[in-house]
C-alpha cells in the first residue's frame, strides 16, 4: 500500500505503486492496471468534502449487474488486475456479492472501498465468500459529534462495529480519514482511535478540491500551522507504533511547490467506470469541456482505452503548454492534475497551478492565504451555515456542465 | 542481511497475493490497493515459497530448474530481503 488511497476524499491510484513506470515507457499504453468501478451515487452519507461531482443527480441510470460484468471481463482481458469497488456507498448495491464473485474468479485483487454504512454480519460474511481481498472503511473524525456532522448522519457507532467486523473476518484493517480544517487538530486523537480499532493501515488523506469538497473549499482548507501540527504528530505517533501501524500521510497539494503526478498521467494506469457507464480517464474528469467521454454501453473497453480520443487527450505531450511543454520536469509530473488546472485556471491544459512556475499559481497561494485568516478568525466557527452537504437534492439543482460555480 | 536460516519455510505473506500476469508478462505482489511487479528472478523464487519447502529445497529446486549453482547467498539475500517488506513471513 505504498502510495495513495482511492478512498472517499480522492486521491487516486496514483501510481498504485511502481506500475507508472512500466506503463508509461514510450509508445503505445500500458494497460489500464487500475479499474474503479463508481458502483452507484447513492450514499446515505452526506460528506462536506465528497470528490463526486456535484450533479451526480442529473446523469443517466445505474448500469445493470451484467454490464458491470460485461466490463470486468473485458478489462481483465486487457491486464486490468486491482479492482477497485465505489461509489457513492458500493454496499448501496443488492448484487455487490455477484459481481464480487465475477470479478474474484477472473483474477482480480478486489477491494472495497466503503463507508461501512449498509455492512452487516451476513454481508461481510458472504462478500468474504465471494472472494472479496480488501475492505477499506472511511472514517470522518474521531469523535462522534464531528464524524456524524461532517457526514451530517449518525454514523460513528455503527463504523466502529463494522471495524470489528473486519477485524473478526480476518481483513487487514484499512481506515481512511479525510483531513480538512475541521478534524486535522484532531489527529492525535484520530490516530490512537485507529490504534484501539487494530488498523494495520492508516491512510491520513487531506481533502482534494474537487466536487463537493470544490464547493466547500473555503472552509477545508486547512492553515499551513495546523498541517504542520499535524505532521509531526504523526509522525511522534509513527514512532511510537512502528512495525504495527503503518501510517500514510497525504499532504494537501495546496501546500506543494510542484504538482502531484495525478494518475501517473490520464490515460497511462487508471480507468474509472462512473454508475451510468461514462468511462473516465481520471475520478473527476467528467468536468472537463470537450472531452466525448465514452460510455461502456456504447463501446468495448479495449476501443474506449486504445482507440477514444478522450483517453488518447492527454497521453503523450503534444498537449501541454508552457511552462510544462519545455520543464525538465514533465516527465515525473506529467503536468500535475488537469482537472485542477481547469478549475483554477478555465483551461485544462495549462499548467496545475499548485505548481511555482505556473503563472496562476498565485491563485493557490490566495487561497491558503485566506485559510490561514478564516482559521486565525474563527477556528471552526460558524460552519453550518456555510458548508453545503452532499445531497440529492441540490445536486439535481445544480446546472450540469458548470461544476465550478464556487468558489 | 543473510541470517535466514536453511531450515525457514517462507510463505508469501498473509494478505499478499503473488500471481502470474500475461498482460504484463510477470510475477506479481498483490496487497491493498497496491501492486510490485516482479523480475523474472524474484517471480522464480516467490512463487516457491509455500511454507511447506525450506529455504534449502527451494534453492535446490532453483539450481535444478536454471541447470545453475552457488545460488544459496543470492536467494538467501532476496527471502531477507522480502521478509523485510512484509512479502514474505515465515511459516513454522
Amino acid at each position: 500500500m505504498s502510495g495513495t488511497p482511492v478512498g472517499h476524499g480522492l486521491a487516486a491510484p496514483n501510481a498504485a505503486l511502481g506500475m507508472s513506470q512500466a506503463a508509461r515507457s514510450a509508445g503505445a499504453p500500458g494497460p489500464p492496471l487500475w479499474l474503479l468501478l463508481e458502483l452507484t451515487y447513492r450514499c446515505p452519507l452526506h460528506c462536506v468534502f465528497c470528490y463526486n461531482q456535484t450533479d451526480f443527480a442529473n446523469t443517466g441510470p445505474e448500469l445493470g449487474t451484467e454490464d458491470w460484468i460485461r466490463v470486468l471481463r473485458q478489462a481483465r482481458a486487457l491486464g486490468a488486475v486491482q479492482l477497485g469497488l465505489s461509489g457513492g456507498e458500493p454496499l448501496a448495491r443488492d448484487d455487490l456479492e455477484p459481481i464480487v464473485a465475477q470479478a474474484h474468479a477472473l483474477g482480480y485483487y478486489i477491494n472495497l472501498i466503503t463507508s461501512g454504512i449498509g455492512m452487516t454480519e451476513a454481508r461481510i460474511g458472504s462478500l468474504k465468500a465471494a472472494g472479496l481481498d480488501h475492505i477499506q472503511l472511511s472514517f470522518q473524525d474521531s469523535t462522534r459529534e464531528l464524524n456524524d456532522f461532517l457526514s451530517s448522519t449518525r454514523t460513528f457507532e455503527l463504523k466502529s462495529k463494522v471495524a470489528g467486523l473486519i477485524r473478526q473476518y480476518d481483513y487487514p484493517m484499512v481506515l481512511n480519514v479525510v483531513l480538512h480544517r475541521l478534524n486535522i487538530d484532531h489527529v492525535g486523537e484520530i490516530l490512537e482511535m485507529a490504534e484501539a480499532m487494530g488498523a494495520q493501515y492508516v491512510e491520513l488523506a487531506n481533502t482534494q478540491y474537487y466536487g463537493w469538497a470544490w464547493l466547500n473549499r473555503e472552509h477545508l482548507l486547512p492553515s499551513r500551522a495546523q498541517l504542520e501540527r499535524a505532521e509531526a504528530t504523526t509522525q511522534r505517533f509513527r514512532e511510537r507504533v512502528a512495525g504495527r501501524m503503518q501510517i500514510y500521510f497525504v499532504v494537501p497539494d495546496y501546500f506543494e511547490t510542484r504538482p502531484k503526478a495525478c494518475m501517473s498521467g490520464l490515460g497511462s494506469v487508471f480507468l474509472g467506470i462512473a454508475p451510468d457507464g461514462t468511462a473516465l480517464p481520471c475520478h473527476a474528469a467528467r468536468m472537463l469541456p470537450g472531452l466525448q467521454l465514452p460510455n461502456v454501453r456504447d463501446s468495448d473497453i479495449r476501443t474506449i482505452w486504445y482507440d477514444s480520443p478522450a483517453f488518447n487527450r492527454f497521453r503523450g505531450e503534444a498537449w501541454m503548454k508552457e511552462p510544462c511543454r519545455s520543464c525538465p520536469e514533465r516527465t515525473k509530473d506529467f503536468g500535475g492534475c488537469r482537472c485542477q488546472a481547469y478549475l483554477l485556471t478555465g483551461d485544462a491544459d495549462n499548467a496545475d497551478p499548485v505548481c511555482d512556475l505556473s503563472p496562476h499559481h498565485h491563485k493557490v497561494t490566495e487561497a491558503v492565504a485566506r485559510a490561514e485568516q478564516a482559521a486565525a478568525a474563527a477556528p471552526g466557527g460558524a460552519r453550518e451555515q456555510a458548508l453545503v452537504f452532499r445531497d440529492h437534492r441540490i445536486s439535481i439543482a445544480v446546472v450540469p456542465g458548470d461544476p465550478a460555480r464556487r468558489p | 542481511m543473510s541470517d535466514v536460516p536453511g531450515t525457514a519455510k517462507p510463505a508469501v505473506a498473509h494478505g499478499m497475493r503473488l500471481q502470474w500476469e500475461p498482460a504484463q508478462e510477470a510475477h506479481v505482489l498483490l496487497y491493498p490497493e497496491g501492486m510490485v511487479r516482479l523480475n523474472s528472478s524474484a517471480g522464480a523464487i516467490l512463487s516457491r515459497c509455500d511454507g511447506v519447502r525450506t529455504l534449502t529445497d527451494i534453492v535446490t529446486d532453483l539450481e535444478r530448474t536454471y541447470s545453475l549453482t552457488g545460488l544459496t547467498g543470492d536467494v538467501t539475500a532476496f527471502v531477507a530481503l522480502a521478509l523485510e517488506k512484509h512479502w514474505l513471513e515465515l511459516r513454522e
